[in-house]
């Protein structure tokens, strides 16, 4: 995960379904294709939700850390 | 496309759909529609139009709100009465979204100024309750090459259709060359309408706005779908573009916006 460029980061920690993937998905809407978006979310329903709809918009899950009662996870931009 | 956190809760639910997003909400917050009338079927295109974000929403009317009205013009509650519909609908529109422009034109829509009104706008929403009206706005659009969403009801039916013709599509006169005489239109007495079938065609109108707008789907051209409340069916015409058309067939006679005359108590649903 180390080796990948982070272009963005954005924290949803604070937000709730469907929030999280909404505000996620804005971000992603201003990067460019294959760029990276490092993604902090809580554990539960927002990790089990965000990936999931990210992935089904064409986004890639390319790393995912946990760092207390956190996810770091890494999105890489898709069409 | 800087969305306020406002902006990002209300129009969270169109942002979520893949074929909206941040961009297709950015261009509904863009778009400029006008419609044609606050009535049956206005006030439910206008009510869904105004949530949904549109930009600009223009509307004229020079009526004023009749207790007769409500039963199906859901802009106008029992207060209005009396008010000018446009200003009842300016108030409910910008109580539901105050970012959206509202532009009200209290006055008859007619040769001389539907140019001037639907220039400024990229769509035009037909809510008219008149053959003459809707030959008016017809033209209108064909000449300034602007999308029409047509639609009309009566009783328990309604009908509704995109009409193109700048895309190759066909227009209102390919499907009814001309304005039925006046023994052939049915009379107030005759005209009844049961309130959301008005609902049912008004929204579909502003579904096919939101389509236009959002180029996804496929658009209602040369389509003319009709609702049967009775059976709760939709059956679909083909409506081809009509070579001979005097408005927009090859040797087009109609060169000239025309004001039709219609017998005071023509339908006015």
């Amino acid at each position: 995960m180390s080796d990948i460029k982070i272009d963005a980061v954005l924290d949803i920690t604070n937000e709730v379904c469907p929030m999280t993937f909404v505000k996620t998905k804005l971000k992603l809407e201003t990067m460019e294709l294959g760029q990276h978006l490092e993604v902090i979310i809580c554990d539960g329903e927002p990790l089990r939700n965000v990936p999931r709809s990210l992935k089904e918009e064409g986004h890639k899950i390319v790393g995912t850390k946990k760092e207390g009662n956190r996810f770091h996870l890494i999105v890489e931009r898709g069409s | 496309m800087n969305f306020t956190e406002e902006q990002i809760m209300r129009y969270s639910r169109h942002i979520i759909l893949k074929e909206v997003g941040g961009k297709g909400q950015d261009k509904i917050c863009k778009a400029k529609v006008f419609i044609m009338g606050a009535g049956g079927l206005g006030s439910p295109a206008a009510l869904y139009l105004a949530a949904a974000g549109v930009g600009t929403i223009g509307i004229a009317d020079d009526d004023v709100v009749d207790l007769s009205n409500l039963q199906r013009q859901i802009l106008h509650a029992t207060s209005d009465v009396g008010k000018a519909k446009v200003f009842s609908a300016e108030e409910t529109l910008s109580a539901i979204n105050p970012n959206v422009k509202l532009v009200a034109y209290k006055e008859r829509v007619t040769s001389d100024n539907v140019r001037d009104i639907i220039r400024d706008y990229d769509i035009v929403l037909d809510g008219s309750d008149n053959f003459p009206t809707r030959y008016l706005i017809n033209d209108a659009c064909f000449f300034a090459k602007k999308t029409l969403i047509s639609g009309s009801i009566l009783r328990f039916d309604g009908q509704m259709t995109v009409f193109k013709p700048h895309a190759g599509g066909p227009c209102y006169r390919c499907l009814y060359p001309e304005i039925p005489p006046a023994g052939f239109v049915p009379s107030c007495s005759e005209a009844g309408i049961l309130g959301p079938v008005a609902g049912t065609i008004g929204v579909l109108q502003a579904t096919e706005a939101l389509k236009e707008i959002l180029g996804i789907g496929d658009q209602l051209i040369g389509r003319l779908s009709v609702f049967d409340a009775m059976t709760t069916t939709f059956r679909e015409l083909k409506v081809r573009k009509d070579p001979d058309c005097e408005l927009c067939g090859e040797n087009a006679t109609i060169h000239h916006l025309v004001d039709y005359e219609q017998a005071p108590c023509a339908i006015r649903i």
